[in-house]
Protein backbone atom coordinates (compact mmCIF):
# COMPACT_ATOMS: atom_id res chain seq x y z
CA UNK A 1 0.00 0.00 0.00
CA UNK A 2 1.10 3.47 -0.79
CA UNK A 3 0.21 6.62 0.86
CA UNK A 4 1.11 9.02 -1.73
CA UNK A 5 -0.76 6.66 -4.75
CA UNK A 6 -3.87 6.22 -2.39
CA UNK A 7 -4.14 9.85 -1.90
CA UNK A 8 -4.13 11.04 -5.86
CA UNK A 9 -6.16 8.15 -6.55
CA UNK A 10 -9.22 9.22 -4.23
CA UNK A 11 -8.99 13.19 -5.78
CA UNK A 12 -8.88 11.57 -9.29
CA UNK A 13 -11.92 9.24 -8.92
CA UNK A 14 -13.85 12.65 -7.47
CA UNK A 15 -12.51 14.19 -10.95
CA UNK A 16 -13.86 11.31 -12.73
CA UNK A 17 -17.36 11.67 -11.29
CA UNK A 18 -17.63 15.11 -12.25
CA UNK A 19 -17.00 14.40 -15.75
CA UNK A 20 -20.98 13.02 -15.61
CA UNK A 21 -22.69 16.23 -15.01
CA UNK A 22 -20.44 17.76 -17.08
CA UNK A 23 -21.70 15.91 -19.50
CA UNK A 24 -25.11 16.83 -18.44
CA UNK A 25 -23.74 20.27 -19.12
CA UNK A 26 -22.44 20.07 -22.71
CA UNK A 27 -25.32 17.48 -24.01
CA UNK A 28 -27.95 19.89 -22.26
CA UNK A 29 -26.59 23.65 -23.90
CA UNK A 30 -27.01 21.56 -27.57
CA UNK A 31 -30.78 20.33 -27.23
CA UNK A 32 -34.07 22.65 -27.27
CA UNK A 33 -34.99 24.69 -24.64
CA UNK A 34 -38.01 22.34 -24.12
CA UNK A 35 -35.73 19.54 -23.44
CA UNK A 36 -33.12 20.74 -21.18
CA UNK A 37 -33.61 19.06 -18.05
CA UNK A 38 -34.59 15.75 -19.70
CA UNK A 39 -30.94 15.66 -21.75
CA UNK A 40 -29.28 16.72 -18.33
CA UNK A 41 -31.24 14.05 -16.15
CA UNK A 42 -30.28 11.40 -18.60
CA UNK A 43 -26.74 12.12 -17.31
CA UNK A 44 -27.50 13.01 -13.43
CA UNK A 45 -29.69 9.47 -13.47
CA UNK A 46 -26.53 7.53 -14.82
CA UNK A 47 -24.65 8.63 -11.30
CA UNK A 48 -27.82 6.60 -9.56
CA UNK A 49 -28.37 3.90 -11.80
CA UNK A 50 -25.18 2.42 -13.52
CA UNK A 51 -23.40 3.61 -10.35
CA UNK A 52 -25.94 0.90 -8.77
CA UNK A 53 -25.51 -1.69 -11.37
CA UNK A 54 -21.22 -1.48 -11.07
CA UNK A 55 -21.44 -1.64 -6.95
CA UNK A 56 -24.20 -4.55 -7.05
CA UNK A 57 -22.55 -7.04 -10.04
CA UNK A 58 -20.94 -4.65 -13.23
CA UNK A 59 -17.64 -4.51 -10.64
CA UNK A 60 -17.47 -8.23 -9.97
CA UNK A 61 -18.54 -9.02 -13.79
CA UNK A 62 -15.75 -6.39 -15.31
CA UNK A 63 -12.70 -7.60 -12.64
CA UNK A 64 -13.63 -10.98 -11.30
CA UNK A 65 -11.70 -13.86 -12.78
CA UNK A 66 -13.81 -15.75 -14.73
CA UNK A 67 -12.72 -16.60 -18.20
CA UNK A 68 -11.40 -14.91 -21.42
CA UNK A 69 -15.19 -13.02 -21.70
CA UNK A 70 -16.76 -12.42 -18.71
CA UNK A 71 -15.89 -12.05 -14.90
CA UNK A 72 -17.64 -13.95 -12.37
CA UNK A 73 -20.00 -13.10 -9.42
CA UNK A 74 -17.68 -13.52 -7.00
CA UNK A 75 -17.66 -9.87 -6.14
CA UNK A 76 -20.86 -9.31 -6.06
CA UNK A 77 -22.37 -7.35 -4.09
CA UNK A 78 -19.24 -5.90 -2.70
CA UNK A 79 -18.13 -9.22 -1.90
CA UNK A 80 -14.92 -8.83 -0.69
CA UNK A 81 -13.82 -5.43 -2.09
CA UNK A 82 -12.52 -4.29 1.21
CA UNK A 83 -9.18 -2.20 2.47
CA UNK A 84 -6.52 -4.62 1.20
CA UNK A 85 -4.26 -3.70 -1.12
CA UNK A 86 -4.89 -3.70 -4.70
CA UNK A 87 -1.98 -2.84 -6.44
CA UNK A 88 -0.53 -0.04 -4.21
CA UNK A 89 -4.33 1.43 -2.94
CA UNK A 90 -7.43 0.24 -1.28
CA UNK A 91 -9.12 -2.73 -3.41
CA UNK A 92 -12.37 -0.09 -2.61
CA UNK A 93 -10.72 2.49 -3.82
CA UNK A 94 -10.08 0.78 -7.08
CA UNK A 95 -13.74 -0.19 -7.22
CA UNK A 96 -15.13 3.37 -6.93
CA UNK A 97 -12.27 4.73 -9.41
CA UNK A 98 -13.66 2.08 -11.90
CA UNK A 99 -17.06 2.72 -11.08
CA UNK A 100 -16.94 6.27 -11.87
CA UNK A 101 -16.09 5.02 -15.58
CA UNK A 102 -19.16 2.62 -16.00
CA UNK A 103 -21.18 5.80 -15.19
CA UNK A 104 -19.93 8.24 -17.30
CA UNK A 105 -19.58 5.35 -20.14
CA UNK A 106 -23.48 4.69 -20.14
CA UNK A 107 -24.09 8.29 -19.71
CA UNK A 108 -21.99 8.79 -22.82
CA UNK A 109 -24.70 7.06 -25.05
CA UNK A 110 -27.70 9.08 -23.93
CA UNK A 111 -26.63 11.89 -26.69
CA UNK A 112 -27.81 10.19 -29.33
CA UNK A 113 -30.98 9.66 -28.16
CA UNK A 114 -32.11 13.36 -26.80
CA UNK A 115 -35.44 14.79 -27.48
CA UNK A 116 -37.40 11.68 -27.76
CA UNK A 117 -36.57 8.48 -25.26
CA UNK A 118 -39.51 8.18 -22.48
CA UNK A 119 -37.17 8.77 -19.22
CA UNK A 120 -38.31 5.17 -17.75
CA UNK A 121 -37.10 2.85 -20.37
CA UNK A 122 -34.62 4.92 -20.63
CA UNK A 123 -33.16 4.47 -17.10
CA UNK A 124 -33.90 0.57 -17.58
CA UNK A 125 -31.80 0.79 -20.61
CA UNK A 126 -28.67 2.69 -19.15
CA UNK A 127 -28.69 -0.01 -16.42
CA UNK A 128 -28.73 -2.96 -18.46
CA UNK A 129 -26.43 -1.77 -20.90
CA UNK A 130 -24.08 -0.98 -17.50
CA UNK A 131 -24.05 -4.29 -16.31
CA UNK A 132 -24.21 -6.58 -19.68
CA UNK A 133 -22.35 -4.45 -22.01
CA UNK A 134 -19.61 -2.53 -20.37
CA UNK A 135 -18.45 -4.73 -17.58
CA UNK A 136 -17.84 -7.37 -20.15
CA UNK A 137 -15.93 -4.77 -22.53
CA UNK A 138 -13.83 -3.82 -19.48
CA UNK A 139 -12.97 -7.19 -18.73
CA UNK A 140 -12.06 -8.12 -21.84
CA UNK A 141 -9.17 -4.89 -21.77
CA UNK A 142 -8.52 -3.91 -17.75
CA UNK A 143 -10.39 -7.68 -15.94
CA UNK A 144 -7.58 -10.20 -17.56
CA UNK A 145 -9.98 -10.98 -20.77
CA UNK A 146 -9.02 -12.13 -24.17
CA UNK A 147 -8.19 -8.72 -25.21
CA UNK A 148 -5.60 -7.90 -22.43
CA UNK A 149 -4.01 -11.53 -23.10
CA UNK A 150 -3.88 -10.35 -27.09
CA UNK A 151 -1.78 -7.64 -26.20
CA UNK A 152 -4.31 -4.82 -26.93
CA UNK A 153 -3.38 -1.27 -24.89
CA UNK A 154 -5.74 0.90 -24.00
CA UNK A 155 -5.06 3.36 -21.28
CA UNK A 156 -8.24 5.25 -19.98
CA UNK A 157 -11.06 3.13 -22.29
CA UNK A 158 -10.57 4.34 -25.74
CA UNK A 159 -11.95 1.62 -26.57
CA UNK A 160 -13.68 0.14 -23.32
CA UNK A 161 -15.30 3.60 -22.72
CA UNK A 162 -15.70 5.64 -26.04
CA UNK A 163 -15.97 3.06 -28.94
CA UNK A 164 -18.19 1.28 -26.93
CA UNK A 165 -20.58 3.82 -25.93
CA UNK A 166 -20.69 5.00 -29.70
CA UNK A 167 -21.67 1.39 -30.88
CA UNK A 168 -24.43 1.12 -28.37
CA UNK A 169 -25.31 5.21 -29.42
CA UNK A 170 -25.85 4.25 -32.98
CA UNK A 171 -27.62 1.29 -32.44
CA UNK A 172 -30.21 2.90 -30.06
CA UNK A 173 -30.42 6.34 -32.48
CA UNK A 174 -30.97 4.01 -35.03
CA UNK A 175 -33.56 1.68 -33.72
CA UNK A 176 -35.53 5.10 -32.07
CA UNK A 177 -35.47 6.63 -35.60
CA UNK A 178 -34.86 10.45 -36.23
CA UNK A 179 -36.48 12.53 -34.03
CA UNK A 180 -40.01 13.98 -35.99
CA UNK A 181 -37.78 17.33 -36.42
CA UNK A 182 -34.90 15.98 -37.66
CA UNK A 183 -34.03 17.46 -41.13
CA UNK A 184 -37.66 18.78 -40.86
CA UNK A 185 -36.66 22.11 -39.50
CA UNK A 186 -34.02 24.09 -37.60
CA UNK A 187 -33.24 21.99 -33.86
CA UNK A 188 -30.66 24.90 -32.81
CA UNK A 189 -28.53 24.69 -29.48
CA UNK A 190 -30.85 26.38 -26.64
CA UNK A 191 -27.27 27.85 -24.72
CA UNK A 192 -24.16 27.36 -26.05
CA UNK A 193 -22.54 28.67 -23.20
CA UNK A 194 -23.47 25.64 -20.73
CA UNK A 195 -21.94 23.26 -23.88
CA UNK A 196 -18.60 25.47 -23.36
CA UNK A 197 -18.92 25.14 -19.52
CA UNK A 198 -19.12 21.40 -19.95
CA UNK A 199 -15.90 20.68 -22.36
CA UNK A 200 -14.48 22.78 -19.52
CA UNK A 201 -15.35 20.74 -16.32
CA UNK A 202 -14.77 17.71 -18.78
CA UNK A 203 -11.19 18.71 -19.53
CA UNK A 204 -10.38 18.92 -15.83
CA UNK A 205 -12.36 16.06 -14.68
CA UNK A 206 -10.57 14.23 -17.64
CA UNK A 207 -7.26 14.67 -15.52
CA UNK A 208 -8.52 12.25 -12.99
CA UNK A 209 -9.93 10.10 -15.91
CA UNK A 210 -6.09 9.08 -18.12
CA UNK A 211 -3.71 10.25 -15.35
CA UNK A 212 -5.68 8.47 -12.43
CA UNK A 213 -5.51 5.12 -14.36
CA UNK A 214 -1.92 4.81 -14.29
CA UNK A 215 -3.40 3.82 -10.49
CA UNK A 216 -0.53 5.43 -9.21
CA UNK A 217 1.53 9.09 -8.26
CA UNK A 218 4.09 8.53 -10.33
CA UNK A 219 5.62 9.26 -13.76
CA UNK A 220 3.58 7.51 -15.75
CA UNK A 221 0.32 9.58 -14.34
CA UNK A 222 2.30 12.34 -14.83
CA UNK A 223 2.88 11.54 -18.64
CA UNK A 224 -0.84 10.96 -19.01
CA UNK A 225 -1.90 13.95 -16.85
CA UNK A 226 0.46 15.79 -19.35
CA UNK A 227 -0.68 14.11 -22.47
CA UNK A 228 -4.34 14.63 -21.65
CA UNK A 229 -3.64 18.75 -21.82
CA UNK A 230 -1.38 18.68 -24.82
CA UNK A 231 -3.94 16.69 -27.35
CA UNK A 232 -6.66 18.61 -26.90
CA UNK A 233 -4.76 21.52 -27.15
CA UNK A 234 -4.11 20.83 -30.75
CA UNK A 235 -7.56 19.45 -31.47
CA UNK A 236 -8.89 22.51 -30.64
CA UNK A 237 -6.01 24.63 -32.62
CA UNK A 238 -6.09 22.06 -36.01
CA UNK A 239 -10.34 22.89 -35.48
CA UNK A 240 -10.46 25.97 -35.25
CA UNK A 241 -8.26 26.40 -38.62
CA UNK A 242 -10.79 23.64 -40.27
CA UNK A 243 -13.92 26.45 -39.08
CA UNK A 244 -11.60 28.84 -40.62
CA UNK A 245 -11.05 28.13 -43.69
CA UNK A 246 -14.42 26.63 -44.37
CA UNK A 247 -16.27 29.14 -43.42
CA UNK A 248 -14.09 32.15 -42.15
CA UNK A 249 -15.90 31.78 -38.55
CA UNK A 250 -14.74 30.03 -35.58
CA UNK A 251 -17.37 28.41 -33.49
CA UNK A 252 -18.14 27.87 -30.05
CA UNK A 253 -19.59 24.87 -30.68
CA UNK A 254 -16.98 23.65 -32.60
CA UNK A 255 -14.51 24.60 -29.92
CA UNK A 256 -16.23 22.60 -27.75
CA UNK A 257 -16.46 19.52 -29.96
CA UNK A 258 -13.04 19.44 -30.39
CA UNK A 259 -11.66 19.65 -27.19
CA UNK A 260 -14.04 16.61 -26.09
CA UNK A 261 -12.81 14.75 -29.50
CA UNK A 262 -8.90 15.56 -28.69
CA UNK A 263 -9.58 14.49 -25.19
CA UNK A 264 -11.40 11.09 -26.26
CA UNK A 265 -8.52 10.40 -28.96
CA UNK A 266 -5.89 10.88 -26.25
CA UNK A 267 -7.63 8.70 -23.54
CA UNK A 268 -6.11 4.99 -25.04
CA UNK A 269 -2.69 6.75 -25.31
CA UNK A 270 -1.98 9.11 -22.79
CA UNK A 271 0.17 6.67 -20.73
CA UNK A 272 1.82 5.43 -23.47
CA UNK A 273 3.16 7.62 -25.83
CA UNK A 274 5.69 10.91 -25.80
CA UNK A 275 4.42 14.46 -25.36
CA UNK A 276 5.39 15.31 -28.98
CA UNK A 277 3.34 12.44 -30.04
CA UNK A 278 0.16 13.85 -27.87
CA UNK A 279 0.09 16.78 -29.97
CA UNK A 280 0.60 15.11 -33.01
CA UNK A 281 -2.45 12.70 -32.03
CA UNK A 282 -4.75 15.48 -31.04
CA UNK A 283 -3.86 17.24 -34.44
CA UNK A 284 -4.25 14.51 -36.57
CA UNK A 285 -7.46 13.29 -34.40
CA UNK A 286 -9.51 16.54 -35.07
CA UNK A 287 -9.68 15.32 -39.33
CA UNK A 288 -11.85 12.67 -38.90
CA UNK A 289 -14.19 13.99 -36.47
CA UNK A 290 -14.83 17.30 -38.07
CA UNK A 291 -15.68 15.38 -41.32
CA UNK A 292 -17.67 12.77 -39.49
CA UNK A 293 -19.90 15.39 -38.26
CA UNK A 294 -20.32 17.44 -41.51
CA UNK A 295 -21.12 14.23 -43.06
CA UNK A 296 -23.76 13.00 -40.43
CA UNK A 297 -25.93 16.03 -40.46
CA UNK A 298 -26.76 15.31 -44.44
CA UNK A 299 -27.80 11.69 -43.77
CA UNK A 300 -30.98 10.80 -42.20
CA UNK A 301 -28.90 9.39 -39.16
CA UNK A 302 -30.65 10.90 -36.45
CA UNK A 303 -27.24 10.55 -33.94
CA UNK A 304 -28.59 13.89 -32.03
CA UNK A 305 -25.04 15.23 -30.27
CA UNK A 306 -22.72 13.05 -32.81
CA UNK A 307 -21.65 10.45 -30.11
CA UNK A 308 -20.89 8.56 -33.46
CA UNK A 309 -18.59 11.27 -34.72
CA UNK A 310 -16.69 12.36 -31.83
CA UNK A 311 -16.28 9.26 -29.10
CA UNK A 312 -16.69 6.64 -31.91
CA UNK A 313 -14.39 8.16 -34.62
CA UNK A 314 -12.11 10.12 -31.98
CA UNK A 315 -11.81 6.99 -29.88
CA UNK A 316 -11.19 4.71 -32.81
CA UNK A 317 -8.07 7.53 -34.24
CA UNK A 318 -7.02 6.91 -30.73
CA UNK A 319 -6.96 3.47 -30.24
CA UNK A 320 -5.03 2.96 -33.32
CA UNK A 321 -2.71 5.91 -33.18
CA UNK A 322 -1.79 4.49 -30.09
CA UNK A 323 -1.01 1.39 -32.03
CA UNK A 324 1.09 3.59 -34.44
CA UNK A 325 3.14 5.89 -31.59
CA UNK A 326 3.18 3.70 -28.72
CA UNK A 327 6.97 3.71 -27.02
CA UNK A 328 8.07 1.65 -24.76
CA UNK A 329 10.83 4.00 -23.93
CA UNK A 330 8.18 6.41 -21.97
CA UNK A 331 6.52 3.64 -20.50
CA UNK A 332 7.92 0.45 -21.29
CA UNK A 333 4.76 -1.75 -22.08
CA UNK A 334 4.55 -1.61 -25.86
CA UNK A 335 6.34 -0.10 -28.91
CA UNK A 336 3.82 1.18 -32.03
CA UNK A 337 4.27 1.13 -35.66
CA UNK A 338 6.64 4.17 -36.00
CA UNK A 339 9.12 2.07 -33.19
CA UNK A 340 9.08 -1.05 -34.83
CA UNK A 341 6.46 -3.12 -34.09
CA UNK A 342 3.37 -3.17 -36.49
CA UNK A 343 1.97 -5.87 -34.91
CA UNK A 344 0.45 -3.41 -32.18
CA UNK A 345 -1.67 -1.71 -34.71
CA UNK A 346 -2.86 -5.32 -36.16
CA UNK A 347 -4.06 -5.73 -32.57
CA UNK A 348 -5.37 -2.36 -31.56
CA UNK A 349 -7.62 -2.90 -34.59
CA UNK A 350 -8.77 -6.43 -33.30
CA UNK A 351 -9.93 -4.43 -30.21
CA UNK A 352 -11.94 -1.84 -32.05
CA UNK A 353 -13.86 -4.23 -33.94
CA UNK A 354 -14.53 -6.41 -31.03
CA UNK A 355 -15.71 -4.03 -29.00
CA UNK A 356 -18.07 -2.72 -31.73
CA UNK A 357 -19.73 -5.86 -32.77
CA UNK A 358 -19.99 -6.94 -29.07
CA UNK A 359 -21.39 -3.31 -27.88
CA UNK A 360 -23.84 -3.25 -31.11
CA UNK A 361 -25.17 -6.70 -30.86
CA UNK A 362 -25.84 -5.93 -26.87
CA UNK A 363 -27.35 -2.92 -27.27
CA UNK A 364 -29.80 -3.80 -29.81
CA UNK A 365 -31.09 -6.90 -27.73
CA UNK A 366 -31.42 -4.92 -24.69
CA UNK A 367 -33.13 -2.19 -26.41
CA UNK A 368 -35.76 -4.75 -28.21
CA UNK A 369 -36.24 -6.63 -25.08
CA UNK A 370 -37.37 -3.04 -23.13
CA UNK A 371 -39.74 -2.64 -26.13
CA UNK A 372 -41.53 -5.58 -25.48
CA UNK A 373 -42.43 -4.20 -22.09
CA UNK A 374 -43.78 -1.12 -23.67
CA UNK A 375 -43.07 1.71 -25.99
CA UNK A 376 -39.54 3.38 -26.02
CA UNK A 377 -40.15 6.57 -27.80
CA UNK A 378 -42.41 9.22 -26.28
CA UNK A 379 -45.33 10.23 -27.98
CA UNK A 380 -45.10 12.45 -31.04
CA UNK A 381 -47.43 15.18 -29.25
CA UNK A 382 -45.15 14.54 -25.68
CA UNK A 383 -42.48 15.00 -28.25
CA UNK A 384 -43.78 18.22 -29.37
CA UNK A 385 -44.49 19.65 -26.04
CA UNK A 386 -40.87 18.62 -24.99
CA UNK A 387 -39.81 16.17 -22.74
CA UNK A 388 -39.12 18.69 -19.55
CA UNK A 389 -42.79 18.69 -18.95
CA UNK A 390 -44.17 15.46 -20.29
CA UNK A 391 -41.70 13.13 -18.42
CA UNK A 392 -40.18 15.15 -15.51
CA UNK A 393 -43.25 17.79 -14.75
CA UNK A 394 -40.69 20.31 -14.61
CA UNK A 395 -39.45 23.48 -17.00
CA UNK A 396 -35.86 24.53 -17.26
CA UNK A 397 -36.49 27.91 -17.18
CA UNK A 398 -40.49 28.42 -15.91
CA UNK A 399 -41.61 31.68 -15.22
CA UNK A 400 -43.94 30.80 -12.79
CA UNK A 401 -46.33 33.11 -14.10
CA UNK A 402 -49.93 31.10 -14.53
CA UNK A 403 -48.65 28.86 -11.40
CA UNK A 404 -51.05 28.42 -9.48
CA UNK A 405 -50.42 26.29 -5.68
CA UNK A 406 -51.23 23.20 -5.50
CA UNK A 407 -52.44 22.80 -1.57
CA UNK A 408 -51.56 19.23 -0.86
CA UNK A 409 -54.32 19.02 2.30
CA UNK A 410 -57.11 20.29 -0.09
CA UNK A 411 -59.72 18.14 0.96
CA UNK A 412 -60.05 16.61 -3.12
CA UNK A 413 -57.83 14.43 -4.27
CA UNK A 414 -57.00 16.37 -7.23
CA UNK A 415 -55.74 18.98 -4.66
CA UNK A 416 -57.95 22.89 -5.23
CA UNK A 417 -56.50 25.99 -6.46
CA UNK A 418 -55.39 28.10 -3.16
CA UNK A 419 -56.77 31.13 -5.14
CA UNK A 420 -60.03 29.50 -4.96
CA UNK A 421 -59.68 28.61 -1.38
CA UNK A 422 -59.15 31.96 -0.63
CA UNK A 423 -62.27 33.80 -2.47
CA UNK A 424 -64.45 31.55 -0.62
CA UNK A 425 -62.84 31.64 2.92
CA UNK A 426 -65.71 33.03 4.93
CA UNK A 427 -64.79 36.57 6.30
CA UNK A 428 -62.51 37.60 3.51
CA UNK A 429 -63.21 40.97 3.48
CA UNK B 1 -58.28 46.50 -44.88
CA UNK B 2 -58.14 43.58 -42.40
CA UNK B 3 -55.74 42.36 -39.24
CA UNK B 4 -55.53 39.20 -38.77
CA UNK B 5 -54.91 37.81 -35.06
CA UNK B 6 -54.15 34.15 -34.35
CA UNK B 7 -53.11 32.50 -31.33
CA UNK B 8 -51.25 29.13 -32.28
CA UNK B 9 -49.29 26.36 -30.68
CA UNK B 10 -45.27 27.26 -30.47
CA UNK B 11 -44.84 23.66 -31.53
CA UNK B 12 -46.70 24.50 -34.41
CA UNK B 13 -45.30 28.04 -35.41
CA UNK B 14 -43.00 26.38 -38.17
CA UNK B 15 -45.89 24.60 -39.89
CA UNK B 16 -48.07 27.90 -40.03
CA UNK B 17 -44.77 29.69 -40.99
CA UNK B 18 -44.35 27.28 -43.97
CA UNK B 19 -48.43 27.25 -44.75
CA UNK B 20 -48.49 31.08 -44.93
CA UNK B 21 -45.17 31.31 -46.83
CA UNK B 22 -46.99 28.51 -49.65
CA UNK B 23 -50.09 31.37 -49.55
CA UNK B 24 -47.66 34.07 -50.16
CA UNK B 25 -48.72 35.74 -46.97
CA UNK B 26 -45.50 38.18 -46.67
CA UNK B 27 -45.31 40.50 -43.78
CA UNK B 28 -46.48 39.41 -40.41
CA UNK B 29 -45.28 40.38 -36.32
CA UNK B 30 -45.76 37.63 -33.78
CA UNK B 31 -45.61 37.62 -30.31
CA UNK B 32 -44.78 35.17 -27.44
CA UNK B 33 -47.57 35.14 -25.10
CA UNK B 34 -49.33 32.86 -22.42
CA UNK B 35 -53.40 32.25 -22.48
CA UNK B 36 -55.19 29.94 -21.57
CA UNK B 37 -57.81 28.45 -23.86
CA UNK B 38 -59.46 25.42 -22.03
CA UNK B 39 -56.94 22.96 -22.34
CA UNK B 40 -56.14 20.84 -19.81
CA UNK B 41 -53.43 22.14 -17.60
CA UNK B 42 -49.84 20.51 -16.93
CA UNK B 43 -48.74 20.14 -13.14
CA UNK B 44 -45.36 20.64 -12.10
CA UNK B 45 -43.49 19.37 -9.39
CA UNK B 46 -40.42 21.25 -7.05
CA UNK B 47 -39.14 19.98 -4.45
CA UNK B 48 -43.16 18.79 -3.25
CA UNK B 49 -44.33 22.15 -4.23
CA UNK B 50 -47.09 21.17 -6.72
CA UNK B 51 -48.49 23.71 -9.30
CA UNK B 52 -50.76 23.85 -11.98
CA UNK B 53 -49.79 25.70 -14.93
CA UNK B 54 -52.63 27.43 -15.42
CA UNK B 55 -51.31 29.12 -18.52
CA UNK B 56 -50.08 27.96 -21.53
CA UNK B 57 -47.40 29.34 -23.89
CA UNK B 58 -48.63 30.71 -27.30
CA UNK B 59 -47.97 32.54 -30.28
CA UNK B 60 -49.52 35.69 -31.13
CA UNK B 61 -49.73 36.20 -34.84
CA UNK B 62 -50.64 39.98 -36.35
CA UNK B 63 -51.09 40.08 -40.27
CA UNK B 64 -52.28 42.95 -41.63
CA UNK B 65 -54.07 42.02 -45.25
CA UNK B 66 -56.20 43.43 -47.91
CA UNK B 67 -59.95 42.23 -47.99
CA UNK B 68 -59.27 39.75 -51.03
CA UNK B 69 -56.07 37.85 -48.71
CA UNK B 70 -58.39 37.56 -45.86
CA UNK B 71 -59.55 34.02 -46.28
CA UNK B 72 -56.27 32.70 -47.98
CA UNK B 73 -54.87 33.97 -44.83
CA UNK B 74 -56.83 32.31 -42.53
CA UNK B 75 -57.27 28.65 -44.59
CA UNK B 76 -53.24 29.00 -44.54
CA UNK B 77 -53.60 29.38 -40.51
CA UNK B 78 -55.85 26.33 -39.90
CA UNK B 79 -53.76 23.89 -42.25
CA UNK B 80 -51.08 24.81 -40.56
CA UNK B 81 -51.93 25.05 -37.08
CA UNK B 82 -54.37 22.63 -36.20
CA UNK B 83 -53.64 19.33 -34.02
CA UNK B 84 -57.50 18.49 -33.16
CA UNK B 85 -56.36 18.87 -29.74
CA UNK B 86 -57.87 21.38 -27.49
CA UNK B 87 -55.70 24.29 -27.12
CA UNK B 88 -55.19 24.96 -30.86
CA UNK B 89 -55.59 28.00 -31.08
CA UNK B 90 -58.21 30.68 -32.17
CA UNK B 91 -58.38 33.33 -35.27
CA UNK B 92 -59.70 36.85 -35.53
CA UNK B 93 -60.50 38.71 -38.16
CA UNK B 94 -60.55 42.58 -36.88
CA UNK B 95 -61.51 45.68 -39.12
CA UNK B 96 -59.02 48.18 -39.76
CA UNK B 97 -59.32 51.75 -39.38
CA UNK B 98 -56.05 52.85 -41.57
CA UNK B 99 -52.86 51.80 -42.48
CA UNK B 100 -49.79 53.38 -43.13
CA UNK B 101 -46.35 52.50 -44.32
CA UNK B 102 -43.52 53.90 -42.59
CA UNK B 103 -41.05 53.77 -45.39
CA UNK B 104 -43.10 55.75 -48.34
CA UNK B 105 -45.85 57.21 -45.78
CA UNK B 106 -48.56 54.80 -48.64
CA UNK B 107 -51.40 54.59 -47.11
CA UNK B 108 -54.15 51.69 -46.61
CA UNK B 109 -54.39 49.29 -49.67
CA UNK B 110 -51.07 50.19 -50.97
CA UNK B 111 -49.35 50.14 -47.32
CA UNK B 112 -50.50 46.47 -47.16
CA UNK B 113 -49.85 44.96 -50.67
CA UNK B 114 -45.92 43.56 -50.87
CA UNK B 115 -43.73 45.87 -52.96
CA UNK B 116 -43.37 43.59 -55.87
CA UNK B 117 -47.04 43.59 -56.42
CA UNK B 118 -47.07 46.56 -58.20
CA UNK B 119 -50.50 47.36 -59.51
CA UNK B 120 -52.56 47.50 -56.25
CA UNK B 121 -55.92 45.39 -56.44
CA UNK B 122 -58.94 47.70 -56.29
CA UNK B 123 -60.91 46.68 -52.55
Amino acid sequence: MNNSDTAWLLVATALVLLMTPALGFFYGGLVRKKNALNTMMMSVCALGFAGLGWALVGYSIAFGRGNAWFGDLSMAFLRGVDLRPQGTIPHLLFFAFQGTFAIITAALISGSIVERMRFGPYLAFLTLWSILVYAPVAHWVWGGGWLAKLGAIDFAGGTVVHVNAAAAALVVALTLRPRKDYARRAVLPHNVPFTLLGAGLLWFGWFGFNGGSALAANGIAALAFVNTMLAPIATLVVWILLDLSRTGRATAVGAATAIVVGLVAVTPAAGFVSPISALLLGAVAAVPSYFALLWRARTRIDDSLDVVAAHGVGGTVGALLTGVLAQKSWNGVADGLLFGNPRQLAIQAVGVLGTIAFSAAGTFAIVKLLGVFGAIRASARDEGLGLDVTQHGEEAYSRGEGAILVLPDAGSSRGLPATALLETEPGTP
Amino acid sequence: MKLVVAIVRPEKLADVLESLFRAEVRGLTLHRVQGHGGETEHVETYRGTTVKMELSDKIRLEIGVSDHFVQPTVDAILRGARTGEVGDGKIFVVPVEKVYRIRTGEEDQAAVTPIEETAPVPT
